[in-house]
């Protein structure tokens, strides 16, 4: 009995990253089933401490629906997502979605405070300085005390990640955060969000392969009805990566191959 | 432009009125002209003054106390589930009985005075605010909820700081319909039973064969009730302005 203890206390800091204490989240025997269809069931996902994991595949295939799985908004789902030590994660999450989900109706500031209001925590000057600090390094900050509807569509999604920033959790689940953007803007939300989350364990959904590959430690395609995560790519060196590199490139050609025997299938 | 329009429409109007006159011959005691009307309106001015002053009270009052008391129950119902299930079906049923048939027994009730016309306002009032906000409460885009999930948001704070802001547009469109109908309750009531009031001095001048009296009196309270809807119609508007910025929740 104690030894069991030791040996999985022993797990729980084995799979902290060190550096940055980011949490590896263990997701077991996951199952969902929409309108009697198994989405995917039985799934096994880790994602490694301080790492950005990315997830690709089809639309429809339930990338989304881990995710929110993970971020504990999938009530119909089976499964939790623990971290190495058995305790859920659910409280140790920051979510950013497609939509930037900002209020309309709330400056760019109070937005980005919206998780302090939400909790009841006091919104001290020194947490708007924090903000402002936050708005002004993704170069949003003139618009602070603008309202979301004044800003373009890439200034409304730095002001989210300003906001998912501000939750200061060690977790991020991201959901296809970049896909509304154009190309140029996309390319330099990806490098600026890497930077800023490095160190987290971050899960990132994508329908984009060269974002993947910029971004991700380890790439799943998720294919078939139900789901299945196959092997994780993990392309050499640091993310951001340069999407020029020969090597990303040819990544890039293999996974658009597995995606398009993934779309067949699910069109079967 | 903003101020010219109206005045347009307005002379248009009293020229067609003028000329149905015209037109059609009527007698003074079946349709005045708009001159009659104008002159019965200054020689009983200070007859006509103290009875707009009564119904007016009597729709403020009404649509303050419809408005607070619809805001409560919208909350409510979307606070409490079994308020939902048990008080819903109630609110939705009650509206199928005429308001109306229910001033002799208000005026039975709270008497010839203030009270029994702004309870009728009130309760002409309560369900379009009730059934607006409430209907605002829960469609909340779903996306916020999922964020405010996932910052560790309690219920209170979700409904304080997302939904009922996000409501508000809803509301005003409630608020809207109550400073339309608010003027038939007061007036219905005044009709079943009073001693003061505009609706009360159209029932005496009628009587008196005082038509150009009677439709001066209208005249007040047409001008009071279109003045007050697009007062309010402006504050909300003002009030809402992000909502004017985007339309709608973005998507």
């Amino acid at each position: 009995m104690t030894a069991k203890k030791d040996q999985e206390s022993a797990r729980g800091s084995e799979s902290l990253n060190h550096e940055t204490g980011a949490p590896t989240i263990q997701l077991d025997a996951a199952a969902l089933a929409y309108n009697g269809q198994r989405l995917f069931q039985d799934l096994h996902l880790t994602l490694p401490g301080g790492r950005t994991t990315c997830l690709l595949g089809p639309s429809g295939v339930g990338k989304t629906s881990l995710l929110r799985l993970i971020a504990g908004l999938a009530a119909e789902a089976e499964g939790e997502a623990r971290d190495g030590a058995g305790r859920p994660v659910t409280d140790r999450i920051a979510y950013m979605a497609q939509q930037d989900l900002l209020l309309p109706w709330a400056s760019v500031l109070d937005n980005v405070l919206l998780g302090l209001r939400l909790r009841g925590e006091p919104i001290t000057q020194a947490r708007r300085d924090q903000a402002r600090d936050l708005l002004d390094s993704l170069r949003v900050g003139a618009s602070a005390a603008q309202r979301p509807a004044q800003l373009s569509i890439g200034m409304r999604q730095r002001v989210a990640l300003a906001r998912t920033l501000m939750e200061e959790r060690p977790i991020v689940l991201m959901d296809e955060p970049f896909s509304a953007l154009d190309a140029i803007t996309r390319y330099e939300l990806q490098g600026l969000a890497a930077r800023r989350l490095s160190g987290r364990t971050l899960l990132l959904v994508t329908h984009d392969p060269l974002e993947a590959l910029r971004l991700g430690h380890e790439i799943y395609v998720m294919a078939g009805r139900p789901a299945r995560l196959g092997q994780a790519l993990q392309p050499a060196g640091a993310p951001p990566r340069d999407p020029a590199d020969p090597e990303i490139l040819a990544h890039q050609a293999e996974l658009l191959k597995r995606l398009a025997t993934a779309h067949s299938e699910s069109e079967e | 432009m903003t101020f010219l329009r109206p005045l347009i429409i307005f002379l248009a109007l009293l020229a067609l009125w003028q000329a149905v006159v015209w037109l059609t011959g009527a007698p003074r005691y079946i349709l005045p002209g708009p001159g009659l009307v104008a002159e019965a309106l200054v020689a009983r001015w200070p007859e006509i003054l103290p009875n707009a002053g009564v119904t007016i009270a009597e729709i403020l009052l009404g649509l303050l106390l419809g408005t607070l008391l619809g805001c409560s129950s919208a909350l409510v119902l979307a606070w409490f589930r079994p308020a939902r299930r048990w008080l819903l079906p109630v609110f939705v049923s009650s509206q199928a009985i005429p308001v109306f048939a229910l001033a002799p027994i208000l005026v039975l009730w709270l008497g010839y005075g203030l009270a029994s016309k702004v309870a009728m306002a009130t309760l002409i009032i309560f369900f379009p605010v009730t059934a607006a906000f409430f209907d605002g409460l829960r469609r909340t885009e779903p996306g916020w909820l999922d964020l405010a999930k996932t910052m560790g948001a309690s219920p209170w704070r979700t409904l304080r700081h997302l939904r009922i802001p996000a409501a508000l547009p809803a509301l005003a469109s409630g608020i809207r319909v109550a400073a339309a109908v608010a003027p038939i309750g007061a007036i219905v009531g005044e009709w079943v039973g009073s001693s003061a009031g505009l609706g009360y001095l159209m029932l005496q001048a009628n009587a008196r064969l005082q038509i150009d009296l009677m439709f001066a009196a209208l005249f007040v309270l047409a001008v009071f009730a279109v003045s007050l809807y697009f007062l309010i119609d402006r504050l909300l508007t003002k009030a809402l302005s992000w909502q004017a910025d985007d339309g709608s929740p973005p998507r």
